[in-house]
């Protein structure tokens, strides 16, 4: 090993803790991000896989009813490749042990044989076999909320008529990677479940037979989806269908690639933020070693050897950190990618799990960090071959201090001494001082953004469900009924008011914009569901038009005043034009909103309702579900209680393990910065340290001029932080802006607060770990040698 | 007085040691860098260590002053057990009764002259007002300059004064003429013999220099370890009388 090598390895070891605060911090930053590739991979690969294997199909669809010959009308449609049909219905399920109401979604699948798309994937038991028309096949996380297994009984209203079914197998579908009923925001396992029974059983029980009501179709490998749907809509017209629509559209499948989308979204934002203080740190702990080894730098420029060798020697030490912290991250971002994308598995239910990252992720992470150590080591380097040998054989003389205007005042003049070294030293190397408290700052806005992902959510549960929504059931009908349905419910005991709501499935055009959009019917002034703005008021609806959400109107690239085509799907099919006559900011989802009077007229029919918004007596709540239950038109029931609880836990579930992550990564970034601030401080002021301590200085006065500028640094960095982490959070606002979710802009004072906090706290640690080794200061070391 | 002088009339010596060893273990190897030294300082002795380089004197000034503790025997000050006592102690002991002046001056930088005399006056007893120490060394025209404005026997003034601004009874200077030209030198030994006469403080002035020895009351020469010769100068030569 040539003696420079060895130098190196010495000159790491003897650094070691300064070392190891750089690779921590450069191993968030690779942790970071490779974990959150290899958990997009993952999950897009195993959704892929998922997808091939069980063969999801790629265009759906629901009609009326239609006759099984026109699955082959369909299948003889160039680019089609396989056609599946079926009855697909939801009704109310009775469990035993459970009180409020459950919602079924009742798919049909062939007695025998399998069929030939959306394969289910058998967890446990059997298929419903053919002549048993009361064997079901329960989704596995329903089955789990219920602790449910083969063998067990539940009951359901099936067009009416109560039916005792058995369960004989557990099964997961690609059609149901993310659950979600019908008006709800989130998966609720314990409140809607799929259930699969045999085709002639439910066509049975659903008067559909030799008839279907909903259908899959697969495409030839590359083919355009969309000639297909058009010819296919053609078909079922006169079916009542209310239009095909392409995977990519199918609801599951759409949550699933939001959530890649947003992964993508944060791999791109966070780590640089983690990169960027790496090469700080590189450059601060590089830039500092330089100055201890001038004599020795410029001894070995004495010996002969080249800007380029010693320079060399620098980037190599940079790369020896670099490398200890990417190993590290490897591993560390490799095991929090496999728990993140467990987690993610556990939600979105997968029958298997891809974990098999590819070396791209890791290798992006390792080059990013790689790059980014450098960049701290260019000055560095420069500063090595600015260094003239002789002059660097020369002790420097004392740094030139002047005295600032500031050092006239009055109150200067009453500081003691150590505090105005500790006060001119900070103002001696402002930018460095700067630079430091940066660094403690993005500490705390790495944890602001974290923890503001939690107000977003309150926020948004605070304007979506609770001043919002003023109902707490919503009932909803499997068909439209006439608008007395709502005065049956009205006279119900325990209900206190009602609101009528008809939701219609149409597309709406704007230039070459289309969407396919639920028009939701309301009353023009809402007293339980308000059409509500995020401003905090609620919207009037204007007759003769409709009211869209901001987001919609981006989709359309339509603004207030434009003239919409809308194509209803269902009843007589009119197409109309509608202008917008007001829009409205949302942060979930992206509605349109019509008078309902208005929307009836639209459709050319007599008042008519398919949901109705109740406000109900706790007291008599039970005893409601139970007759609301016994309703044969009743297909779903939603409590606003359980989904704000539902929306909270899914929330708080997927983005805690994200939150817990960057915890550790802010303090370990805190605890790097300032602890690397506090040992060169040591190490360049340790001879000032000792002369004090000659002069009778105790530890404790010492302790306070190494410490307190650490101090005043991290106080610089409070409102610094706080800043950073407001405009970060304003960057991922406005970055996580989904057709689902908009992430309001949020930040309560507590999480400024806690965020402070636990900066502080890995300060404080890292103050006393430097703390520590002025036990150790060699007084009569430091005052025999020269500077 | 001389010292016999002192030691007739009964005075107590303000300083005492006795036996006193140091062994300094760097790694394998055991460095005997004192090997029972005993030695008294009566109060306002001038007393020159002379020596040359490794033979112990710093070794020996660094346990008088209080910033290392020796392996055996013992020292007293003003009747008080210094050799025992522990860090705390030490700390106070150099607060209140130790003046140190190194070769190299460790000012601190950002603190002017004026400044890194105040340093030591805000935590002494009975200091005497920062900008006297300062008029004593002849620098009351430099109070507000920072070390980097100041020449190198200036700074040493500056840390002269800071020795003596708390008004030790104990006066420690390790070579404190070792990194300036000899004319400058000069003006530095000048400030030391000057505040010796003003405040009577006991000094010792270790120097390798036989010249600076000169204008000692009193000269220990150190070889080996040990005190190997002890003399009086029968006259105090004056320090702007030195050439070398």
């Amino acid at each position: 090993m040539s003696p420079l090598n060895r130098k190196l390895t010495r000159d790491l070891w003897k650094m070691r803790g300064q070392v190891i605060a750089v690779a921590a911090v450069i191993a968030s930053g690779v942790a970071v991000l490779s974990m959150s590739l290899s958990t997009t991979e993952a999950l897009s690969e195993t959704a892929h896989a998922y997808y091939e294997r069980y063969r999801f199909a790629h265009i759906f669809g629901r009609v009326q009813r239609a006759p099984e010959h026109l699955a082959d009308r369909i299948r003889l449609l160039p680019g089609v490749q396989a056609v599946t049909t079926r009855v697909v219905k939801t009704a109310i399920l009775d469990i035993a042990d459970f009180s409020e109401p459950v919602i079924g979604q009742f798919a049909s699948i062939p007695e025998r044989g399998e069929p030939e798309l959306n394969l289910l994937a058998l967890r446990a038991g059997r298929l419903p076999q053919a002549g048993r028309p009361d064997e079901a096949v329960l989704s596995e996380p329903f089955a789990e909320a219920h602790g449910l297994v083969p063998g067990d009984r539940l009951r359901a209203i099936l067009n009416g008529h109560w039916r005792e079914l058995e369960v004989v197998g557990l099964a997961l579908s690609p059609e149901y990677v993310y659950t979600i009923g019908p008006g709800a925001l989130m998966p609720d396992d314990r409140r809607f479940g799929v259930i699969w029974m045999g085709r002639e059983a439910l066509q049975g029980a659903f008067d559909l037979d030799g008839a279907f009501n909903d259908f899959s179709v697969g495409l030839l490998r590359g083919m355009d989806p969309e000639p297909v749907i058009r010819q296919i809509d053609e078909l079922l017209a006169n079916y009542g269908g209310t239009g095909a629509y392409e995977r990519a559209n199918q609801l599951s499948n759409w949550f699933l690639m939001n959530e890649i989308r947003q992964l993508k979204t944060m791999s791109s934002i966070l780590p640089v933020l983690f990169l960027a203080v790496a090469a700080f740190l590189t450059n601060m702990v590089l830039g500092r070693l330089i100055t201890v080894e001038r004599a020795e730098i410029g001894l070995l420029k004495a010996f002969g050897y080249s800007n380029f060798e010693i320079g060399l020697h620098y980037v190599k030490l940079t790369v020896a950190i670099a490398c200890i912290g990417i190993v590290l991250g490897w591993i560390a971002g490799y095991w929090f990618g496999l728990a993140n994308t467990r987690v993610y598995a556990e939600f979105y239910r997968f029958p298997f799990l891809l974990y098999e990252p590819g070396p791209n992720a890791f290798m992006l992470a390792a080059g990013a960090s790689m790059i980014a150590a450098l960049l701290g080591t260019i000055s560095t380097v420069q500063a090595v071959a600015a260094l003239p040998p002789g002059e660097a054989m020369r002790p420097p003389s004392p740094t030139m201090f002047r005295r600032s205007g500031l050092s006239k005042l009055a109150l200067f003049q009453a500081l003691d001494q150590p505090t105005r070294i500790l006060l001119r030293q900070l103002g001696r190397w402002p930018l460095r001082s700067l630079v430091t408290s940066g660094g403690i700052g993005m500490a705390i806005g790495v944890l602001i953004i974290s923890f503001q992902w939690l107000d977003a959510i309150n926020r948004m549960i605070d304007v979506y469900f609770l001043q919002a929504q003023h109902n707490d059931v919503t009932v909803g009908f499997g068909e439209v009924r006439p608008a007395s349905a709502e005065l049956a419910l009205a006279g119900m005991t325990g209900v206190i008011t009602t609101e009528p709501m008809r939701a219609v499935a149409t597309k709406i055009r704007f230039g070459s914009r289309e969407e396919r959009k639920l028009i939701q019917g309301v009353p023009a002034r809402q007293n339980l569901h308000h059409v509500f703005d995020v401003d905090g008021h609620a919207v009037d609806l204007p007759p003769g038009g409709l009211v869209i959400s901001t987001i919609l109107g981006e989709l359309l690239d339509a603004g207030t005043g434009d003239i919409l085509t809308v194509e209803v799907l269902e009843g007589r099919r009119p197409t109309r034009q509608v202008p917008i006559v007001a829009m409205f900011e949302t942060y979930i989802g992206s509605p349109a909103y019509m008078e309902i009077a208005a929307l009836n007229r639209l459709m050319g029919e007599a008042p008519a309702i398919n949901t109705v918004h109740l406000r109900t007596d706790p007291l008599y709540r039970a005893a409601l579900f139970r007759k609301l239950k016994e309703i044969p038109a009743v297909s779903s029931l939603n409590l606003k209680e359980a989904a704000v609880t539902t929306f909270r836990d899914t929330m708080a579930e997927s983005m805690l393990i994200f939150i817990s992550f960057f915890v550790v990564f802010a303090g370990t970034l805190a605890f790097g910065v300032t602890y690397n601030a506090g040992r060169i401080t040591l190490s360049e002021r340790g001879r000032e340290l000792a002369t004090l301590r000659v002069l009778g200085f105790t530890r404790a006065e010492i302790s306070y001029i190494l410490l307190g500028e650490i101090g005043a640094l991290t106080l610089v960095a409070l409102p610094l932080g706080c800043a950073i982490g407001y405009s970060l959070a304003l960057l991922i606002s406005g970055a996580f802006k989904t057709e689902l979710f908009r992430v309001p802009f949020a930040i309560l004072p507590d999480t400024y607060g806690l965020s402070i906090l636990i900066v502080v706290g890995a300060t404080a640690v890292s103050a006393f770990v430097v703390r520590q080794r002025l036990e150790h200061l060699d007084l009569i070391a430091v005052l025999k040698t020269r500077e | 007085m001389t010292t016999a002088e002192k030691k007739a009339q009964g005075i107590e010596p303000a300083l005492r040691a006795r036996d006193l060893t140091k062994v300094y273990r760097t790694g394998e190897v055991e460095v005997h860098a004192l090997r029972g030294v005993s030695l008294d300082l009566y109060p306002a002795d001038l007393v020159a260590l002379l020596g040359p380089s490794g033979s112990g004197k710093s070794t020996l000034l660094n346990i008088l002053g209080g910033l290392d503790q020796a392996s055996s025997g013992e020292s007293w000050f003003n009747g008080q057990l210094v050799s025992k006592l522990d860090d705390r102690a030490l700390t106070r002991y150099r607060r209140e009764h130790v003046g140190f002046v190194f070769q190299f001056y460790n000012l601190i930088p950002s603190l002017t002259a004026s400044e890194n005399v105040a340093l030591v006056t805000e935590i002494a007893p009975h200091p005497m007002p920062a900008d006297d120490a300062l008029r004593l060394v002849g620098l009351e025209e430099r109070l507000n300059h920072f070390p980097a404005q100041l020449s190198g026997g200036e700074q040493q003034r500056v840390a002269i004064a800071r020795a003596i601004a708390k008004q030790p009874e104990l006066l420690l200077c390790d070579e404190p003429t070792g990194a300036l030209d000899s004319q400058t030198g000069v003006l530095v030994l000048e400030a030391i013999e000057r505040i010796h006469a003003e405040l009577g403080t006991t000094t010792v002035l270790i120097t390798h220099n036989a010249v600076i020895a000169d204008m000692a009351d009193r000269v220990l020469v150190m070889g080996d370890g040990q005190i190997v010769e002890e003399r009086e100068n029968p006259e105090r030569r004056r320090a702007r009388d030195l050439r070398w």
